[in-house]
């Protein structure tokens, strides 16, 4: 098994779209959501939907962790970024995520900023061990499966006794974020957003295990089947919601059990326990304000926390009028029904931030699916 | 009975020397770097003239000239180095019009302290590369800049070639019913430079399939006079490629991607590393595309050339509005392959 080309034969996945179709109940529709931005992208590039009957609807969630970043955290970064002497430290897709002014990480880098890209929390360690007389501020973002190797970063910096470096926090969690979609007004109010099931994350899931959401499943009677994100694990995975759908059941399955337990990884979880805690809001692009959605650095690790050392403000900024990423993001509106979808707002020249990770909707939609409309 | 005795200049220390500030000042040193490096490499009799210009035979026909700046990082990469990337470069280049390349001009730009061991090293292997082709460098030019100014070394080459009577390959000239072919397995080059990157090194038996193709171009061209269009696949990989191609002649493709020669290792490389290899460079194959009656005379003569073993039919052009280059996935779905957005790898040649 090399994990390659197993998990993406065509023949298996034949098979499994005949099942979908056959057991999908042509009177009624199906609303699937996945969370993932890595099953959005899978959904895309395999050409997923074609093989779905057309009463089965894929709508794209949140878990995009460039796509959900506010503005106003992207314009600190750039701030922080410019500062003499400064190294600023991201993961790769960050670098083009536009905040206020049309500026964006990588433009700040054009300017004379001093904006690295590393593969890894602990690479960012590794520029601060090497320029000891520089500030090296490690940009750190994404969803409980990103979380554990900065809280190895800031371990890792303790015990060497570094002065300089320090991380910009701006982790965030997945059930938080499902749970806020499940309570929006526009899931409440019958007919706005239609919503029957969940495929849950496969990565954020090998760390906080299937147990938590159990209780979306139990509280908001929403059937939910973790999945890998290869496209036969999305495919069995709708198949799976397809079947406790139509049988009226609303549990928590698992699709993605060769990397996924009930209880996650023990360790990582206790790891980031020991580093972050909770805030008690958090901003999100899109959904806005979501209580208790995100960490920040615990007290006992403030040397290492770049919002107490540079004394990062919160900065607001307004996403473009016409654009529709908060929408998208919600599940709400698809890609094609914004305005400034693939006119003015293309994979190189982004307005909103779903048309910058390869994991947005909009991006994967415009990479991959555009051909659909344009037939 | 006096003879003047020659001034005497001590020999270069390709050992332990780096060049300085000198070797691009026109002076002394500079004679010297280039007879002793340059020359002494290159030789041939255009070069020996030694004059600002190469004085050489122009053949009866269509010329063509095609110019390439190098700035690959790092300098040396499982299965090549600047130097010889530099000629096959802009070789491939050249003879992608279906034309015999016949001279090369090779211009550096050395970063002051760079070691003269790696030069000789680079200059040897842009030697040995345009050797092997029978193309010769016939004229050159060096500068050095200060240290930190440069990144070692950065090699512009230029080619001129003459295109066969009756040729007539261009980017426009795809149309709906054409065969496309790759000459072979696709982001070889990229994987091993990225191999060596400082932050990302990891171990791979891979290669870069750095090679020259006017070799393979000619067997094609005296077996399908009427190949529609030839285009190496470097920066940007296949997809960029043939997004080019689409628009350029006002087409669409389709692709299948379970007919893409891909090895096993490139696979898994990009897996991990979040890359598509159709995005990733090569600096050795060739995308051809011609009527469909000809392909298969075509893949058997590729198939027949060393470069081209690997051959294989990958798809289609058909009509298209929008110019979509698009695959059909080994999954069963259909998708767009887009052109690349950003940058995968900074610097790869």
């Amino acid at each position: 098994m090399k994990y390659v080309d197993e998990f993406r034969d065509g023949a298996l996945a034949k098979n499994i779209a005949v099942n979908i179709t056959r057991e999908a109940d042509p009177r009624r529709r199906y609303h699937l959501m996945e969370f993932c931005g890595g099953h959005t992208h899978a959904i895309s590039r395999y050409g997923i939907a074609d093989l779905l009957p057309a009463n089965v609807r894929m709508i794209h969630g949140p878990g995009c962790p460039v796509c959900v970043l506010p503005a106003g955290r992207v314009e600190n970064a750039i701030q922080l970024a410019q500062l003499p002497e400064l190294i600023l430290c991201c993961y790769g897709d960050l670098l083009r995520v536009p905040a206020g002014g049309g500026m964006s990480l990588l433009k700040a880098k054009a300017r004379g900023a001093d904006v690295r890209m590393v593969y890894s929390s602990g690479d960012a360690v590794k520029i601060a061990q090497e320029n000891p007389q520089r500030q090296v501020v490690f940009f750190a973002i994404g969803f409980e499966t990103t979380t554990p190797p900065t809280a190895v970063a800031i371990r890792q910096a303790q015990a060497l006794n570094l002065k300089n470096f320090s991380v910009f926090c701006n982790h965030v969690l997945t059930p938080s974020a499902i749970a806020h979609i499940l309570q929006s007004p526009e899931i409440r109010r019958l007919g706005v957003l239609a919503l029957d099931g969940f495929i849950g994350p496969a990565h954020v899931s090998t760390v906080i295990g299937s147990r938590p959401y159990e209780y979306f499943a139990e509280e908001f009677q929403k059937p939910v089947v973790i999945a890998g994100f290869e496209p036969l694990d999305v495919m069995q995975a709708i198949l799976m919601l397809v079947r406790q759908l139509n049988e009226g059941r609303a549990e928590v399955e698992n699709e993605f059990s060769r990397a996924v337990t009930r209880d996650g990884n023990v360790k990582a979880q206790l790891l980031v326990a020991e580093v972050f805690e909770l805030r008690r809001v958090f901003e999100w692009r899109g959904l806005g304000l979501v209580p208790y959605s995100a960490l920040r650095i615990k007290a006992q690790y403030s040397a290492f926390d770049a919002e107490q050392r540079f004394d990062i403000p919160h900065i607001s900024i307004a996403d473009n009028k016409a654009c529709e990423c908060g929408a998208i993001l919600r599940g709400v509106k698809r890609p094609q029904d914004c305005k400034l979808f693939g006119t003015v707002c293309t994979p190189d020249n982004p307005v909103g931030s779903c048309m910058v990770s390869s994991e947005g909707a909009c991006a994967a939609h415009y990479s991959y699916g555009r051909f659909r409309e344009a037939a | 009975m006096s003879k003047i005795k020659p001034g005497y200049a001590r020999p270069l220390d390709f050992k332990h020397g780096r060049v300085d500030m000198t070797h691009g000042s026109g002076g002394r040193a500079m004679a010297q770097l280039i007879d002793e490096l340059f020359v002494a490499a290159f030789d041939n009799e255009f070069l020996r003239q030694m004059n600002d210009q190469a004085r050489f035979p122009a053949p009866q026909g269509r010329m063509v000239m095609s110019t390439d700046s190098h700035v690959v990082s790092p300098l040396f990469f499982p299965g090549g180095d600047i130097g010889c990337l530099s000629v096959h470069g802009t070789i491939n280049d050249v003879a992608m019009s279906g034309a015999r390349p016949l001279y090369l001009s090779a211009s550096f730009i050395l970063e002051e302290g760079f070691p003269l061991a790696d030069l000789k090293r680079i200059v040897e292997s842009m030697a040995q590369a345009a050797r092997d082709a029978g193309v010769p460098i016939v004229t050159g030019d060096t500068k050095v800049v200060e240290q930190g100014k440069g990144d070692g070394v950065f090699i512009t080459t230029t080619g001129i070639g003459v295109v066969p009577e009756g040729i007539n390959i261009s980017g426009e000239r795809a149309r709906p019913g054409d065969k496309i072919l790759v000459s072979g397995m696709l982001g070889d080059h990229g994987v091993a430079v990225m191999s060596l990157r400082e932050n990302l090194t990891f171990h791979t038996s891979i290669e870069s399939d750095t090679a020259a193709l006017h070799g393979l171009v000619a067997a094609m061209v005296a077996a399908v006079p009427d190949i529609h269009v030839l285009r190496d696949p470097t920066r940007g990989g296949l997809a960029t490629t043939l997004n080019e191609i689409a628009r350029q002649s006002a087409v669409g493709m389709i692709l299948h991607e379970g007919k893409l020669p891909i090895r096993e290792q490139v696979k898994a490389a990009c897996e991990f590393l979040g890359l598509d290899p159709l995005y990733v460079a090569n600096e050795g194959k060739l995308a051809a595309i011609c009527a469909p009656e000809d392909a298969d005379r075509l893949l058997q003569a590729m198939r027949a050339h060393p470069l081209g073993s690997d051959t294989a039919i990958v798809g289609e052009v058909i009509e298209d509005p929008h110019y979509f280059v698009q695959m059909e996935t080994s999954f069963g779905g259909r998708r767009v392959v887009d052109w690349l957005t950003g940058e995968q790898l900074p610097r790869i040649c």
